[in-house]
């Protein structure tokens, strides 16, 4: 690895002015998204590792509040506008105050969620720039210091294959990052930290773009950041059964997922599929009913922590990815186990995790 | 009449691309070259707005010679006119390079076929998985740009303005913005049709505009190709797949299974984590 630095180095520009590793927060109506705060944990570690401050951005109208919580989930400054005409996120507004940040700023490394607002602005802003930009990474990393370069990995390949994407000749460094993968740090109320206000850059008579609604999705279903999931495939034989998964589902605190199999049957939406062209997930739990476990499947889920398979069939591949696995008629072991669920959740003594002890002084 | 670009990439079907297991790499041989699919919903968008108001399509695709493949497919779908940028010197372009070059051409597709009121992009590429270019090109014409859009429920010409619906993570946005725009197409937009008899004979004598390098004469070369991308693939690798030890749950009822599995779902973390049971305690 030194070698390699030292030759990675060589042909790199002096980039000293540039320092610091910037989130730029995401919210709607004054609520940040999980996966800025996932970012803020995961930028505080290359902060540390690169001995420079983790900068915030947060932009929108009424968001000073925003300001204060990315403090307390580890930035060190936050660079906040504030203003009517930023209420809703609007790409030539928005862009132009992060670019101004940008340029005052000088941060060596941004990072946006990879969603679509994060990526309809990193891209905006990475052309404008012009810098080069990663997408929708599941490992970030840096080199030490002399090189400080940003390992941005992704899948690629529809997921078969992991890409580590360097950019040496351009500052800042810039990925957008999947939501999920990254972890929060513990809201600490108490920590410190600097808030500095950014005018915005247009008025509203310059843009021409006008959000005329938003309809909020009402039953808030987003698979990509489930932490619990049940998922059902061809052995369902029909779309009733998934009545089945949703009550082991919400006893569970989950959602529902889906093989390309009962998708394709009709038995259930679209939004619900894992795997290849749906949605790659790495909940807490995973519980596949009646998925045989086709490549195609196993490449979006086999990330979860833990995963549970309930297959009539022994042989199923879907058994090699899991923790735990159940040979048997799902039409049974389901309803038991929503059962055992419901009685279990009854039971006080089950194992609760111990309130933290204050230490008395 | 409306002039409406839509940009197309030929892809390698990456759901097609298989991993050899004995060395780790990507086994490319027999993998089918296809449209990329979230451009022909950007394609058929345009053929509806064609229909319903009037247009001229012209689409347009970098790559190699072979993606007139590609460009024909689009010709018998009812594209009016397609143009094929292609040159080594291209080659190698991360998303950065290829909005510049795409910039350029739709620039000189304006200048020399009219200008151009709506630009299509799909949501992202099969191959490069990023969404960038939408944005990218957006940004180097200068247009307004509308990104993950899955109906366009207006377009006014008389005030020169769309409505788009776009889909988003947490629900759907209803934005109005003026003409000349960009967007990116998702696949619940439309189902894409079938290309009629009369476009594919037209199609199979098609020949698109070709341009290379030379044809742009204020291009900057250390924009272009390789060169021109500041993005660089230092290593892929294959993620080791995990080895789990998986624990069969034996029973004699399936209750007994289920009451065994939920005793070992509960000396995991996830119950104190999901507070399973910290309601009926409060």
């Amino acid at each position: 690895m030194g070698e390699e630095t030292q030759a990675s180095m060589q042909d790199m520009p002096d980039w000293s002015a540039y320092r610091g590793v910037m989130i730029v927060i995401e919210q709607r109506a004054g609520t940040a998204k999980k996966v800025s705060w996932q970012l803020l944990g995961e930028g505080r570690k290359l902060a540390d590792k690169l001995e420079v401050d983790l900068l915030a951005v947060v932009i929108g109208h009424e968001v000073a509040h925003l300001a204060e919580e990315a403090i307390g989930y580890g930035a060190d400054r936050v660079y906040c506008c504030d203003s009517s005409e930023l209420k809703d996120y609007r790409t030539r507004p928005y862009s132009r105050v992060v670019l101004k940040i940008i340029h005052d700023v000088k941060p060596e490394i941004v990072l946006f969620g990879a969603t679509a607002t994060g990526r309809d602005l990193a891209g905006a802003i990475a052309t404008h720039l012009p810098t080069g930009l990663t997408a929708d990474c599941t490992i970030l990393d840096v080199e030490p210091h002399p090189s400080r370069l940003l390992l941005a990995s992704r899948p690629a390949f529809s997921e078969k294959m992991l890409a580590t994407i360097l950019c040496k000749q351009y500052r800042p460094q810039m990925a957008t990052a999947r939501a999920g993968v990254f972890e929060a740090l513990p809201f600490d109320p108490l920590r410190g930290g600097q808030i500095l206000p950014v005018p915005s850059q247009m008025s509203e008579a310059e843009i021409d773009a006008q959000v005329l609604r938003f309809m909020e999705a009402t039953d808030h279903f987003n698979l990509e950041e489930a932490e619990v999931i049940v998922a059902g495939g061809r052995g369902l034989n029909g779309p009733e059964p998934f009545k089945l998964l949703e009550e082991l589902a919400e006893a569970l605190g989950g959602v529902v997922g889906a093989s390309r199999a009962a998708v394709d049957a009709g038995w259930i939406d679209h939004k619900h599929q894992v795997g290849q062209t749906g949605y790659t997930v790495r909940p807490k739990l995973y519980i596949a009913v009646g998925i045989s476990g086709a490549v195609q499947h196993l490449v979006g889920m086999q990330n979860s922590d833990l995963i549970i398979a309930i297959n009539r069939d022994r042989d199923a591949p879907i058994f090699k990815v899991a923790n735990y696995g159940i040979v048997g008629d799902l039409f049974q072991i389901v309803p038991a186990l929503v059962q055992a669920v419901q009685e279990k959740k009854k039971v006080p003594g089950g194992r609760v995790q111990p309130e933290p002890q204050e230490v008395a002084e | 009449m409306l002039h409406i670009v839509v940009c197309v990439k030929q892809v390698p079907d990456s759901r097609e691309i298989r991993i050899d297991p004995k060395t780790n790499t990507l086994i490319r041989q027999g993998v089918p070259a296809i449209a990329n699919f979230y451009d022909m919903h950007g394609l058929e968008e345009a053929l509806r707005i064609k229909e319903r108001h009037g247009a001229v399509i012209t689409v347009v695709c970098m790559g190699p010679p072979p993606a007139e493949k590609s460009l024909k497919q689009c010709i018998s779908l009812g594209a009016d006119r397609a143009v094929l940028v292609t040159d080594r010197g291209f080659a190698g372009a991360d998303t950065l390079a290829t909005s510049y070059v795409l910039g350029l051409t739709i620039a000189k597709v304006a200048a020399e076929f009219g200008a151009v009121d709506i630009v299509f992009c799909g949501k992202q590429t099969l191959d490069g998985d990023t969404g960038q270019v939408g944005p990218g090109v957006a940004c180097r014409l200068d247009l307004e740009q509308l990104t993950y859009v899955y109906k366009v429920e207006s377009i006014d010409r008389a005030n020169n303005r769309i409505t788009v619906h776009r889909l988003l993570e947490d629900g759907v946005e209803v934005i109005s913005t003026r003409m000349p725009v960009l967007i990116t197409a998702l696949k619940e937009m439309n189902t894409v049709r079938r290309a009629p008899l009369p476009g594919m004979i037209k199609a199979a004598t098609y020949k698109p505009v070709i341009w290379t390098t030379q044809d742009f004469p204020g291009l900057d070369r250390s924009k272009i190709g390789l060169k021109g991308s500041p993005t660089i693939v230092a290593k892929t690798w294959v993620p080791e797949q995990k080895h789990v030890d998986t624990e069969m749950v034996e029973g004699q009822t399936p209750r007994e299974q289920a009451d065994i599995l939920v005793e070992k779902l509960w000396a995991t973390e996830l119950p104190g984590k999901f507070g399973w049971h910290l309601k009926q305690e409060v």
